[in-house]
């Protein structure tokens, strides 16, 4: 066994690899955006009745889910713009934000009909019984209710996403992870680069992940107490 | 009122003058709260005990630490003579170990509120488990016993059923027969028609009448069925706020009594 | 387009052992990963709770492909490992990580058992040993099917980015291809695709019985 560690390199490498934060965290937060609006468009794709339309949504869904965001980059990064007619160069980083904003969106998706199931079905019947239009239901009645629960899980899915993002280094997006892989094969020390990026991940991901736990358990909280008032006034009826 | 408490209790005993379980000044808080304030109790082997009293009295869990499910603050509990949550280490008394607890408790049975029956296992399954890997008896003699108590309690007929396929009096019924086949010396109930629609409770009770006319297993019952403990206890304890307040033989306690609290407690029954 | 996929397919099919290698291996070592650190984190020493959950947390908080760069240079270190070290760890990467996860689910499943249940079996004078392996673990196995078929299709998806650290499975074949013929590259992308989602539907299907098989399960 021979540990070939040198902490001088550790530290040398340590600013150089932090420059891609930026990068990182913006693509991040970019892909976060876009699945977060995409992930209406699954929602409404969805439900629509009419059988095939439905049950194509369905498999598409699958398709992006159960396939590797990997290919799915390279998809769009090196063979998109070789599709005759439709074909779009894109940059690296708009097909990573394309690229993994429309896998993660797939999930997204489900997690605002998880949310949009909870809400009472009294609540239709209610703002149908009040004659709001079908864009006031959603709007008014339906999404406000149907969403702030899902916040703690939207939140875990920005985390899953900030650990996916250094897949972009694979088409050219220079984040900490290229960095380090630049760094790491100029200067012989690849051992170090790569804890550095590890290092950077845990001290950014793990703290937020406490603070999403804490935010499900306040939000299950006021969410129960809730269930727990209207539970008491009905029996007073 | 003392005096006869201790007829009362000798009169039980002639046959065998030694309890088989003993509260010495027995302790028990749950965080600030304290829940029973110096408990002092024998049972007499073959003794049927009613535990009454306000819910919060402590009654559940005086049974709970005979179970070894909760652990007294302070004081002792002796099982045949056996100190159940210390044992004697090198001239010392240390805390149990759990080898300890194994073989203190398995003179004691005991049958739950919920039932808390294996879903995942038949109900003949649910009563050979503990027989097989507790007391190591073969296949065969599990499977017969376990037959022949769920036959005993009515149910030889759903053998191969799921607890889910039961109703709640059959499951509880189910629960008795699991414990029985233990053949313990200690059957605790605790609380044991509370969950059950009100006619469902009338067959359990039916069954632990049959369990009490054979006599020789010691019950302790913590129940609100008032008119069920005066007909099958040999002594009954009324609980108020962590200590016993009033016992003695059932009818002394239930009809007799001039304690102000048993009286207030027994009234929100009879009303 | 047809011809296009019959020169790609054979090319494709060379990673194919790779690829379903990497998967095989990378499931059954996460599966292990996953039972072994989640009945640690119910143990009831502290030192063996503390120490899983570092293990944990380590490896949910960083990224899996950086975990496989970094065992990728690690491992020659750490280990004078005669066998293929890009194969182990690519196969160690997947499973320490998909392992952490999954040991949340088993050790949330063995918590989510109802209470009464270890009453019940300590009223039976069950040892603990014998609580655990009849009682609890069976009840809680069948909550964890449904998210155990999910990460089974994660970790297939997974496995393409054993190509990165220079393994010979599908995707790489693929690169290869399209690095000499960029107008393959169309066609190459969307066979790979189809050849994971191919790989995956009975994965789904699985999962959808797990998630069927776990709700007739439990009730009391």
């Amino acid at each position: 066994m021979d540990i070939n560690w040198k902490w001088d390199m550790f530290f040398e490498a340590f600013p150089y690899i932090l420059q891609g934060l930026g990068v990182t965290v913006g693509l991040t937060f970019a892909c976060f955006l876009f699945a977060l609006v995409f992930g209406f468009v699954w929602v409404f794709l969805r439900r629509i009745k009419f059988k095939p339309v439905n049950w194509l949504v369905t498999w598409i869904m699958e398709f992006i889910r159960s396939t590797p965001p990997l290919i799915q980059l390279f998809f769009i990064y090196y063979a998109w713009p070789m599709v005759p007619g439709i074909g779009v160069s894109l940059s690296s980083f708009e097909a990573a934000i394309l690229g993994l904003g429309i896998h993660f969106s797939t999930y997204i998706g489900e997690v605002y009909r998880s949310g949009i199931e909870g809400v009472d079905k009294g609540q239709w019947e209610a703002s149908t019984a009040l004659n709001f239009s079908t864009r006031q239901k959603w709007t008014k009645i339906i999404l406000p209710q149907a969403i702030p629960p899902t916040i703690p899980m939207l939140g875990n899915y920005l985390i899953i996403m900030f650990k996916e993002v250094p897949l972009a280094s694979t088409i050219g997006v220079v984040g900490i992870l290229a960095l380090a892989e630049t760094y790491g094969t100029d200067n012989f020390r690849m051992l170090e680069a790569y804890t550095i990026v590890a290092l950077i991940f845990l001290v950014l991901s793990y703290p937020s992940a406490i603070l999403i736990n804490k935010l499900e358990k306040k939000m299950n909280r006021r969410f129960d107490k809730k269930a727990a008032l209207q539970d008491s006034k009905g029996a007073v009826v | 009122m003392t005096e006869s408490i201790k007829e009362n209790s000798s009169s039980i005993s002639k046959t065998n003058s030694d309890p088989i379980v003993e509260y010495k000044n027995v302790h028990k808080s749950f965080g600030d709260v304290e829940v029973l304030k110096g408990l002092d109790l024998d049972i007499y082997p073959g003794e049927k005990v009613a535990l009454i009293g306000p819910s919060g009295s402590g009654k559940t869990t005086i049974i709970r630490m005979l179970m070894t499910l909760e652990q007294p603050t302070s004081g002792e509990i002796i099982v045949d003579g056996k100190n159940l949550w210390h044992m004697e280490k090198n001239g010392k008394l240390v805390p149990a170990s759990e080898h300890h607890l194994r073989e203190v408790r398995g003179d004691i049975g005991m049958v739950f509120q919920h039932f808390n029956l294996f879903p995942h296992m038949t109900i003949l399954q649910n009563c050979m488990t503990a027989p097989i890997h507790v007391k190591k008896e073969g296949k065969e003699t599990a499977r017969k016993r376990s037959i022949e108590m769920l036959e005993k309690v009515g149910l030889g007929d759903k053998l191969d059923n799921y607890p889910s396929q039961l109703s709640g009096g059959q499951k509880q019924r189910v629960a008795m027969a699991r414990a029985l086949v233990m053949r313990p010396k200690i059957m605790l109930f605790d609380e044991v028609t509370s969950a059950l629609d009100p006619e469902l409770v009338g067959e359990v009770l039916e069954v632990i009448r049959d369990i009490a006319k054979e006599g020789e297993m010691a019950m302790v019952l913590v129940t609100h069925e008032m008119d069920f403990a005066l007909e099958v206890a040999d002594r009954v304890i009324f609980l108020d706020d962590g200590v016993i307040a009033e016992q003695g033989a059932p009818s002394e306690v239930l009809e007799e009594s001039d304690n102000e609290r048993l009286q207030q407690f027994l009234y929100r029954f009879r009303s | 387009m047809i011809n296009a996929i019959i020169e790609v397919f054979p090319v494709l099919m060379k990673g194919i052992n790779i690829t379903i290698t990497v998967f095989i291996l990378s499931t059954i070592f996460s599966y292990l990963f996953a039972f072994i650190a989640g009945l640690c984190r119910v143990s009831n020493n502290k030192l063996v709770r503390a120490g899983t959950s570092v293990y944990v947390e380590i490896f949910r908080g960083t990224s899996l492909i950086v975990q496989l760069f970094w065992l990728y240079y690690a491992i020659p270190m750490l280990f004078d490992v005669g066998i293929d070290n890009r194969l182990m760890a690519g196969v160690l990467a997947i499973s320490l990580n998909y392992g952490a996860y999954m040991s949340e689910i088993v050790r949330g499943s063995i918590l989510a058992v109802d209470k009464g249940q270890t009453e019940a079996s300590i009223a039976l004078n069950l040892s603990r040993a014998q609580r655990m392996r009849i009682v609890i673990f069976p009840q809680a196995l069948r909550m964890m099917l449904p998210e155990f078929g999910n990460y089974l299709i994660q970790i297939l998806k997974a496995t393409s980015l054993v190509s990165l650290i220079g393994m010979t499975d599908i995707l790489y074949h693929g690169n290869i291809l399209r690095s000499t013929n960029l107008s393959a590259a169309p066609t190459v992308y969307l066979l790979l695709l189809v050849f994971y989602f191919i790989m995956a539907l009975p994965l789904i299907f699985l999962t959808r019985k797990g998630e069927q098989i776990s709700k007739r399960g439990v009730a009391s």
